[in-house]
């Protein structure tokens, strides 16, 4: 991977203030590269931060100060240049399969044909062929989620920013859709930023890991995994992957977790 | 009710222990009737104060034939629907206007509660002195009393979408035009189609109110007309009539309904 990355954090700064007046300093000072093709993981515990800084990335909150840019040019607002799967799918429950994963074509207006063959190859690329006529109502959690996968690739974005894409599917499918996540980016080649709760499958996924602490979010550590692709869940047995989970685990005290 | 058909020839037992509405409704219905008639004859009630069954019957029967009760029936008919047709655009329309303009609600809304408040009945015979003893009158009658059910359900309707289906929207850059289109309306639809559920009903009763008030025709002012003859049988006749037409007019906006917002499907009240 060589050339300017894909994306580019620095010195990022998030303050807002609540409803009751109190000031909260979301984020401090991260900075991050993400090169073109990478997928990394940002784990953290629940509250330092990383949907924040996820929103951040896909324009859809402003930063307080420090600078994001995607592909060299500063993000001020939503880009078409991304994509978002968040933790619900958000799929319309009035539109079929294949009419939720051309949203993203119809309101960016793109060609109808060729946005149509698009949302077909991708319909097959999450293994859905065949329920491109059915309605989210006679899906699966899984499906839904797979579905909503499609939708954020439909408009050929360059970026793929998932938030917990996984964490209302029970743990076998959980462990499931991770191994066709890595299917779906290496056919696809996209750039990939995943956060999670899990540490294993912060692990199991990522060429490296960015380790969150809270309070304000920072960036603890970036942790490289050098464990070899293709990865299927065996990989999670071996000792390698133990240590690489130890040591991130070690990087949250016990009181952070508690707090 | 096809698959009710369908196990009855099958297997009649099963089929009623399954449904048991569906024999007892009719049943209860029949044994009322019986022991109406029989009480009246028993104790030779008065045919002003309850008359009996059959002479209900003759007077349905002999009103259809004569073509008197359809005539009725259908301006009745034509009143309620050109009123809630009205009540229907211009409450979608309204409601979509109040729900995108936070200027809008706030200036129209004191204004609509207040005449929500206001017993339309009332004002009927106002009415009646502008627009005359026509249809027309009853048509705008029909249309004020259905408004607000509409209005008041698109609002809500459209104001309840889930944040996550609008940050969607807001992460394509999608416009408001687009977001209300692809989103926001059709999430309101459910809402959209208990309103009309209800105005359908009350469009009715707007006609029939603006009849009682002052008109040449209508089941209303036949009700008036019998009811000055003392001909109580012909009113209980035209009172079933009136069923027969709010129970149609529901029905069809129940078949209208399933399809159009055929994903979020409410329970079953009636259990047809």
């Amino acid at each position: 991977m060589s050339g300017a990355p894909l994306i580019s954090v620095s010195n990022l700064e998030k303050t807002y203030l609540t409803r009751g007046r109190a000031l909260v300093h979301a984020l401090g000072g991260i900075s991050l590269d993400v090169a073109a093709g990478e997928l990394i993981t940002i784990v953290g515990q629940s509250g330092c931060g990383k949907t924040t800084l996820m929103k951040i990335l896909a324009g859809l909150i402003p930063r307080s100060s420090g600078a994001v840019s995607l592909r060299g040019r500063p993000v001020d607002g939503p880009s078409r240049d991304i994509g978002i799967v968040f933790q619900d799918p958000v799929l319309l429950p009035w539109r079929t399969v294949l009419a939720n994963v051309l949203l993203p074509a119809e309101v960016l207006r793109l060609e109808g044909r060729a946005a149509r063959a698009r949302a077909l190859a991708l319909i097959e690329l999450v293994a859905l062929q065949g329920f491109e006529d059915k309605y989210p109502h006679e899906l699966s959690g899984g499906m839904r989620q797979r579905v909503s996968i499609a939708r954020a690739l439909v408009h050929d974005p360059s970026l793929l920013l998932m938030d917990e894409p996984f964490g209302a599917l029970d743990a076998m499918t959980r462990e499931f859709m991770n191994v066709e996540l890595l299917r779906i980016w290496r056919e696809s080649g996209k750039t990939i930023v995943f956060i999670t709760h899990s540490i294993p499958e912060a692990v199991f996924l990522a060429d490296r890991v960015v380790v969150m602490s809270a309070r304000p979010g920072r960036i603890q550590e970036i942790v490289r995994v050098d464990l070899p692709r293709p990865r299927d869940l065996d990989v999670m047995a071996s000792d390698d992957f133990g240590i690489y989970a130890r040591k991130i685990r070690h990087l949250f005290d016990a009181k952070a977790w508690l707090d | 009710m096809n698959g009710f058909l369908r196990d009855l020839i099958d297997d009649p037992v099963e089929a009623v222990r399954a449904r048991p509405q569906l024999v007892l409704v009719p049943a209860v219905f029949v044994a009322g009737v019986a022991l109406w008639e029989w009480a009246v004859r028993q104790w030779s009630v008065p045919a002003f104060i309850a008359p009996p069954p059959s002479a209900v019957w003759r007077s349905l029967v002999g009103g259809l034939r004569t073509g008197l009760y359809v005539e009725h029936f259908l301006v009745t008919l034509w009143e309620a629907l050109a009123g809630f047709g009205i009540a229907a655009v211009s409450g979608i329309v309204l409601g979509a206007l109040v729900a995108q303009s936070r200027l809008v609600e706030r200036t129209v809304y004191p204004y609509l509660v207040a005449l929500q408040t206001l017993p339309k009945i009332a004002i009927a015979p106002l009415i009646i002195v502008w627009a005359g003893f026509g249809l027309s009158s009853k048509v705008i009658i029909a249309a004020l009393v259905a408004f607000f059910p509409v209005l008041v359900n698109v609002i809500v309707g459209l104001k309840t979408v889930e944040p996550a289906k609008i940050e969607l929207m807001r992460s394509l850059r999608a416009n408001r035009w687009q977001t209300f289109r692809l989103v926001t309306f059709p999430n309101a639809l459910p809402f959209v189609f208990a309103g009309l559920d209800i105005a359908v009903v009350f469009s009715v009763l707007g006609a029939i109110v603006g009849e009682f008030v002052g008109a040449q025709q209508g089941l209303g002012n036949l009700i008036l007309q019998f009811n000055v003859s003392l001909d109580i049988a012909g009113v209980f006749a035209v009172m079933i009539l009136l069923a027969v037409l709010g129970i149609a007019l529901h029905l069809v906006m129940q078949v209208i309904q399933r399809r159009v917002i055929f994903w979020a499907q409410p329970d079953e009240i009636i259990g047809l």
